[in-house]
């Protein structure tokens, strides 16, 4: 049977986060031919309709309104509710982000569905959909299969390939007028901590630097090496802790989860909060002074040696690399 | 107040996990309590101790979760109940988890329900939010501060690094994120207090439900291990050289620069 399948899309600075046109490659897997519709809330998404429709949407509806201009799960959710019930699809596709992690469980709740989170992978197509995710902090994996009803789950970012943008592809892009009104809670401030450039979860090349990196000021030469790599700086918590970085660049459990085509992790011991949000990365590479670290388990090549070494020395054989 | 924690008791994710049969081999496996909801019970405590009132600490499980829900008690919590599904349950998921929670609590009053952001072991996030939808109350996930004052509520969650203030009130779930607080461990006189503090156990006939209501929406098929990698390469011979050779092979073997 096909299925009609709901995306949820998400804005990142006036743009359309990658996780999104994930989701709806997500969609398109399990929708066995039906129509997969994208969603667009906030207080002016219509702009961003079109690039859900060349990534594999068939059409777009937004729902816009003062209050949606930040996420609140009582916001949201009556956006939410009010195109379910126009649409009544069969499936729903959400990041697992912050903002999926926060609404879809309210969503699957209200409406008494299943709801399988954090998705790395799916196994077959359509109705024998099987969905894989990480479980035990990473170390297992199980298949979850949704029994009957409807489909809910919800991505995590740089797993599933997106489908090539099509610029030839056109749909509708319609919008919903919702009455958004009695939030339970009202955001007072949001200090944005997170750098500028590229989006630390969605990055394909990530740096991240431990307690071994000594000092704010140890974090250069890591800078460098993302730089030059188009990559973005992470950290542990260790790093975060002793303050030598914010904790915006966390990686692990309590922070960003990411999973790059590579990884490299420079005075990083490889605590199991810290490899749960970074070991499903392609391709990884531990630098760091202690043979006996736990991250050289899970490093795919690995340098004994001091950091303060390596990465400079990193750094000019690629740029000969580069140049060649 | 009326406080209540939501506990799990989860295998320690730092100790080797086997699989066997599709099975997480549990045979002399550490369990303790989700890490995630030491948070939830010690700002609990601290609430209390502030505003009055009394803990009351949760758990779904079988009998071994009475250990668990023993160290919250002896952490400080005044209550403990096990809702104790061995017998009636082969299969559970979040939306299981949830609807017991929230048979219990719907009428309980509770001012103020804390959970772990997540479980280390099953690594949903679901079942705070979901408990909250169904009493019908507000919730808040990931947060690391949290000051009330009569029925207001002044919170402060983490969302993905950014820190958002946010204005609510009772009753309220909040979910704990860590830097909330730092657990205490339970001292000597508290294990002792513990040991008399009451804990109940239920089973799922006595909250009025059926296997039926609770009948799981989605089902494992499969556990397995990550295949194993070709053991890393740790690279040898003088620095430079491992260098080279490493940007070598990301360069031609792994293809990623
Ligand atoms: C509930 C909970 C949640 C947590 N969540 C997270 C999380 O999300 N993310 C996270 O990262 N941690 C998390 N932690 C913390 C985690 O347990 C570790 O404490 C932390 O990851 C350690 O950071 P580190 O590896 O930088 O420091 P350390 O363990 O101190 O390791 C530093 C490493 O640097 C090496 N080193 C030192 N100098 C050099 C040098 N010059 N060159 C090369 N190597 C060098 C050392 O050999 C050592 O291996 C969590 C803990 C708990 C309890
Ligand atoms: C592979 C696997 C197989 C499983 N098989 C079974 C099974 O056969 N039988 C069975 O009974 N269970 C089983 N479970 C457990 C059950 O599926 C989960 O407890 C439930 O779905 C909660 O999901 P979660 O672990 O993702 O918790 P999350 O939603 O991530 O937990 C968030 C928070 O909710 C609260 N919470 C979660 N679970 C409980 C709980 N049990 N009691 C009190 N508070 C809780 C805690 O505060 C926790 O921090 C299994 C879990 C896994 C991972």
């Amino acid at each position: 049977m096909s299925k009609k399948v709901v995306v949820l899309g998400e804005a990142r600075e006036g743009a359309l986060r990658n996780v999104s046109f994930e989701a709806i490659a997500a969609a398109k897997t399990v929708a066995g031919g039906g129509e997969i519709v994208g969603l667009l809330f906030g207080d002016a998404v219509q702009s961003l309709g079109e690039e859900m429709i060349k990534h594999g949407a068939d059409r777009v509806i937004t729902v816009e309104h003062p209050h949606l201009k930040h996420y609140t799960s009582d916001g949201f959710g009556q956006a939410f509710m009010a195109v379910y019930d126009q649409e009544k699809p069969d499936a729903i596709v959400f990041g697992h982000t912050a903002l999926g992690k926060d609404l879809s469980p309210k969503i699957a709740s209200k409406l008494a569905s299943g709801l399988i989170s954090d998705v790395t992978a799916i196994d077959g197509e359509g109705d024998d959909a099987v969905f894989i995710r990480p479980i035990f902090s990473g170390k297992a994996f199980e298949k979850v299969k949704n029994k009957d009803g409807l489909l809910f789950i919800t991505v995590r970012p740089n797993n599933i390939e997106p489908l090539a943008k099509d610029d030839s592809r056109s749909g509708d892009v319609s919008s919903v007028s919702v009455d958004i009104t009695n939030l339970r809670s009202v955001i007072s401030e949001v200090v944005r901590k997170s750098t500028e450039g590229v989006d630390l979860s969605e990055a394909k090349v990530v740096i991240a630097g431990g307690r071994g990196v000594k000092s704010a000021e140890g974090f250069a030469p890591l800078e460098e090496l993302a730089n030059l790599l188009g990559g973005a700086v992470g950290a542990s918590r260790g790093a975060c802790d002793a303050d030598y970085c914010d904790y915006s660049l966390q990686i692990g459990q309590t922070g960003k989860v990411v999973t790059p085509d590579l990884y490299i992790a420079a005075g990083i011991s490889g605590a199991i909060q810290h490899m749960a949000g970074m070991s499903n990365s392609k391709v990884i590479v531990a630098i760091n002074k202690d043979p006996e670290a736990n991250i050289f388990k899970v490093a795919d090549y690995g340098i004994v040696g001091d950091l303060f070494e390596v990465i400079p020395m990193m750094i000019e054989e690629i740029k000969k690399v580069k140049t060649n | 107040m009326n406080i209540y924690a939501l506990v799990k008791r989860t295998f320690d994710t730092e100790e080797r996990i086997a699989v066997s049969n599709g099975k997480i081999v549990e045979d002399g496996a550490e369990f303790i309590i989700n890490p995630y909801d030491e948070y939830a019970i010690e700002e609990a405590i601290q609430v209390r101790d502030e505003h009055g009132g009394e803990v009351t600490v949760i758990t779904i499980g079988d009998e071994e979760a009475e250990k668990q829900l023993r160290t919250a008690l002896a952490m400080g919590a005044d209550k403990a109940v096990l809702i104790n599904t061995e017998d009636d349950l082969d299969e559970m998921d979040e939306f299981t988890a949830a609807k017991i929670i929230a048979e219990y609590l719907k009428d309980k009053n509770a001012d103020l329900i804390l959970a772990g952001n997540v479980a280390i072991d099953g690594g949903s996030g679901q079942v705070g939010p979901r408990v909250a939808e169904l009493l019908g109350i507000n919730y808040v996930t990931t947060i690391t501060n949290l000051e009330i004052e009569g029925t207001s509520v002044k919170i402060i969650r983490d969302v993905e690094g950014d820190s958002e203030t946010i204005e609510t009130s009772l009753p309220l779930l909040v979910t704990a994120q860590q830097g909330l607080n730092e657990p205490r461990y339970p001292s000597l006189p508290g294990i002792m207090k513990a040991k008399k503090k009451p804990l109940d156990e239920l089973e799922l006939d006595d909250l009025d439900l059926d296997e039926d209501d609770v009948e799981a929406k989605t089902e494992t098929i499969e556990i397995y291990l990550p295949p194993q990698k070709a053991a890393g390469r740790v690279l040898e011979g003088d620095l430079s050289h491992q260098v080279k050779e490493l940007v070598d092979l990301l360069n031609k073997e792994a293809k990623v620069l």
